[in-house]
C-alpha cells in the first residue's frame, strides 16, 4: 500500500458571504480510512465537497490523490467514488437502473448484481427513487460511489438515518473495502463509527481541525481516565490518596461511591485494591472507564456530540 | 490488517466518451417517457389541439383547410414542449435533488452531460414529429416545400427553446421553474401563432408576438409547409438570435446547485 497522503488539505478557508465555514484547516489522510468527526455546522462537508471539486477554497490548498481537484478534475473524477449527504438519483429512475448507469460511465465497474446483492438492494425493484425508504436511498448512493472501483471513497454520513441492520451492513463494506486496498474519507457524526472503523479520526470544530490520531492516541492522549468503585461509605480518602501518584485525585462523591481519576495502569489498580484489603473494604463494583472519543471531544471542543 | 478478497481492489477509468454520452441520452430519454405530466406536454396536449382544431371549426384559421395552418404550429409546439417545457421542468428537478452534483462528480463531463441531454430531445422531438405528422396526414394534410429546409427551422427552435428553458432552469428554484414553464407554455400557445393566427390580434401587440420564437418558428414552418416558401430568412433570423442570446445565458449563468 502505498504511503503517499491521499488527501492534503493546508491552511483551508472557505466562506459563504460573512460567514466562514472552514478557517484555516489542515488534515492529512493517508491510506487507509479517515473519519472527520464534527458536530453539526463543524466545517466537514464543505471540506469534503471542496476534495471532490465541488467548491473553490478561497485559500490555501487542497491536493487529492496528488490533483488539485478544480483545476485537474477531468483526471481526479474517474479516480474517486463520491456519496453525498442525500439526493444524486433522479426521482423517476430505479436503483438498479441508476446502478447501472453509472456503472457504464465506469471503465471497469463492478459487477452490478453482486453489488445489489450484497447492499440488498435486490428488493427496491421497480420502484422509483422517490419512493424508496431513506435506508434503500442511502444504500443505493453507497453502491454509486463504489461502483467504478475507485481508489478513494468519500462518504458524507454515510449511515444518516440507517437502521442498525443497515449500518452493519454499511460498517461492513466499509471494512471490505480497506482490506481491498481503497481509501475512504468519512464524515460523521457518531463517535462509534469513528471509533470502530477508522485508522484515523480528525476532529473538526469550528472550521478548523482540533485533533488528529488513531482512535487510541485520541483516547491516550490528553483526557485521563477514571477507576470506580463502591464500598462502605465514609472511607479515609486522605489516606488513598496518599498511597497514589501525586497527580492523581480521589474523591467520594456520593456516600460508598468512590472516584480515582488519573494515569489508570496496572500498578495503580494494584494500589488502589491492597490500599481497600488494609482498609478491609471489598471493592464492589470496581471498574476502569476508558476514555471514549466522545470525552475527548467534549475536552477538545467543550461541546457534546449529538446525532 | 486483514486481507482482502479483491473484490472492490481499485481499478479506476472513465469509460470512453461515446459510450457515456449514449448511456446519458438513453437515461434521459427513459426519464423523460417514463414521465406522465411530460407525455402529457409533448404529446397528449399537441395530438388533442391537432385533432380538435382541424375537425372542430373554433378559430378561424384563414382561406384553406385548417389542418395546413394547424400541423406547422402543432408541430412549433411540440418542439418548444420538449426543449423548452419539459427540458427546464426536468433539468431545474435535477439540479433540486442533487442529480447534476452527482453526475458532476463521475466521469461524464459536464459538456458530455449537455450534448447527452440535447441528444435525448432531438430523439424526442423524432417521435413527436413522427406521431404528430401521421395524425395530420390522416387528417388530411397535404405539406409542401424542401424537407431540408423545415429540418433547419426545427433545429434552431430546438436551439432557442433549449437555451432558454436552461436558462430558467439554472437560475430559478425548481418549483418556480416548474409554475413559469407551463405559464410561458400557456401563453406562447395562445400568442405565438401555434392555433390562432397572429393577425387576429391589434396591430402593435402582432409586431411584438412576431418577434418571440414560437412565432418565428410556426410562421417560418407554415412559409414552408403550407405556402412552399424557400428560405424564411426573417424567421430564421429570429430564431438564431434567440438562440444566442438564451444559450449564452444560461452557460453564464447556469447554477449547478
Amino acid at each position: 500500500m502505498r504511503s503517499d497522503p491521499v488527501v492534503q488539505v493546508r491552511a483551508l478557508v472557505k466562506r459563504y458571504g460573512a460567514k466562514t465555514a472552514v478557517d484555516g484547516l489542515d488534515l492529512v489522510a493517508r491510506p487507509g480510512v479517515t473519519a472527520v468527526l464534527g458536530p453539526n455546522g463543524a466545517g466537514k462537508t464543505t471540506t469534503v465537497e471542496t476534495c471532490e471539486g465541488y467548491r473553490r477554497p478561497d485559500s490555501g490548498t487542497v491536493r487529492v490523490l496528488g490533483l488539485d481537484p478544480v483545476r485537474e478534475g477531468a483526471a481526479l473524477r474517474p479516480r474517486i467514488g463520491v456519496m453525498l449527504q442525500s439526493g444524486g438519483v433522479y426521482s423517476g429512475a430505479r436503483a438498479e437502473e441508476m446502478l447501472r448507469h453509472v456503472a457504464k460511465l465506469h471503465a471497469h465497474p463492478l459487477d452490478v448484481d453482486a453489488l445489489i446483492e450484497r447492499l440488498g438492494l435486490g428488493t427496491c425493484g421497480r420502484t422509483s427513487y422517490r419512493r424508496l425508504s431513506g435506508g434503500q436511498q442511502q444504500r443505493l448512493a453507497l453502491a454509486m460511489a463504489v461502483v467504478g472501483r475507485p481508489e478513494l471513497v468519500f462518504l458524507d454520513e454515510p449511515t444518516a438515518g440507517l437502521d442498525p441492520q443497515a449500518r452493519r451492513a454499511t460498517w461492513d463494506l466499509v471494512r471490505d473495502l480497506r482490506a481491498d486496498g481503497v481509501s475512504v474519507i468519512l464524515t460523521t457524526h457518531h463517535m462509534d463509527e469513528a471509533e470502530q472503523l477508522s485508522d484515523d479520526v480528525a476532529i473538526v470544530d469550528g472550521g478548523r481541525v482540533v485533533a488528529q490520531g488513531s482512535p487510541e492516541q485520541l483516547c491516550r492522549g490528553g483526557a485521563e481516565n477514571t477507576l470506580r468503585f463502591t464500598g462502605r461509605p465514609g472511607l479515609d480518602v486522605g489516606s488513598l490518596l496518599k498511597a497514589l501518584p501525586a497527580d492523581c485525585s480521589a474523591a467520594e462523591l456520593t456516600p460508598g461511591s468512590y472516584r480515582v481519576a488519573g494515569k489508570i495502569d496496572p500498578q495503580l489498580l494494584a494500589t488502589v485494591t491492597s490500599w481497600c484489603a488494609q482498609a478491609g473494604v471489598m471493592p464492589d463494583r470496581i471498574s476502569v472507564e476508558r476514555h471514549t472519543l466522545e470525552d475527548v471531544f467534549l475536552e477538545l471542543t467543550g461541546k457534546e456530540l449529538r446525532s | 490488517m486483514t486481507t482482502g478478497t479483491g473484490t472492490y481492489a481499485p481499478k479506476p477509468g472513465a469509460a470512453p466518451l461515446p459510450r457515456m454520452i449514449g448511456a446519458q441520452a438513453v437515461l434521459e430519454t427513459k426519464m423523460l417517457l417514463r414521465n406522465g405530466e411530460q407525455l402529457l406536454l409533448t404529446a397528449v396536449i399537441p395530438t388533442l389541439l391537432l385533432v380538435l382544431f382541424a375537425s372542430v371549426d373554433i378559430v378561424d384559421t384563414g382561406a384553406g383547410k385548417a389542418v395546413d395552418f394547424l400541423a406547422p404550429g402543432i408541430l412549433a409546439l411540440a418542439v418548444m414542449s420538449t426543449a423548452f417545457t419539459g427540458q427546464a421542468i426536468a433539468t431545474g428537478f435535477e439540479r433540486r435533488y442533487g442529480v447534476l452534483k452527482r453526475l458532476a462528480a463521475s466521469p461524464l463531463p459536464r459538456w458530455a452531460l449537455m450534448t447527452a441531454k440535447t441528444l435525448s430531445v432531438l430523439v424526442t422531438e423524432a417521435l413527436q414529429v413522427a406521431l404528430l405528422t401521421a395524425i395530420a396526414f390522416a387528417l388530411g394534410w397535404s405539406p409542401h416545400g424542401d424537407p431540408g429546409v423545415v429540418l433547419l427551422l426545427l433545429v434552431l427552435g430546438t436551439a432557442a427553446f433549449s437555451g432558454l428553458g436552461l436558462l430558467m432552469a439554472g437560475t430559478l428554484k425548481a418549483e418556480a421553474t416548474l409554475a413559469a414553464a407551463n405559464l410561458v407554455f400557456l401563453l406562447l400557445l395562445v400568442g405565438g401563432g401555434v392555433i390562432v393566427p397572429l393577425d387576429r390580434f391589434p396591430g402593435a401587440v402582432q409586431d411584438v408576438l412576431a418577434l418571440l420564437p414560437i412565432s418565428a418558428l410556426s410562421d417560418g414552418l407554415r412559409d414552408v409547409l403550407r405556402d412552399g416558401a424557400g428560405m424564411p430568412w426573417g424567421d430564421l433570423g429570429i430564431l438564431a438570435g434567440w438562440a444566442v442570446v438564451g444559450l449564452a445565458a444560461a452557460g453564464r449563468f447556469f447554477r449547478w446547485e
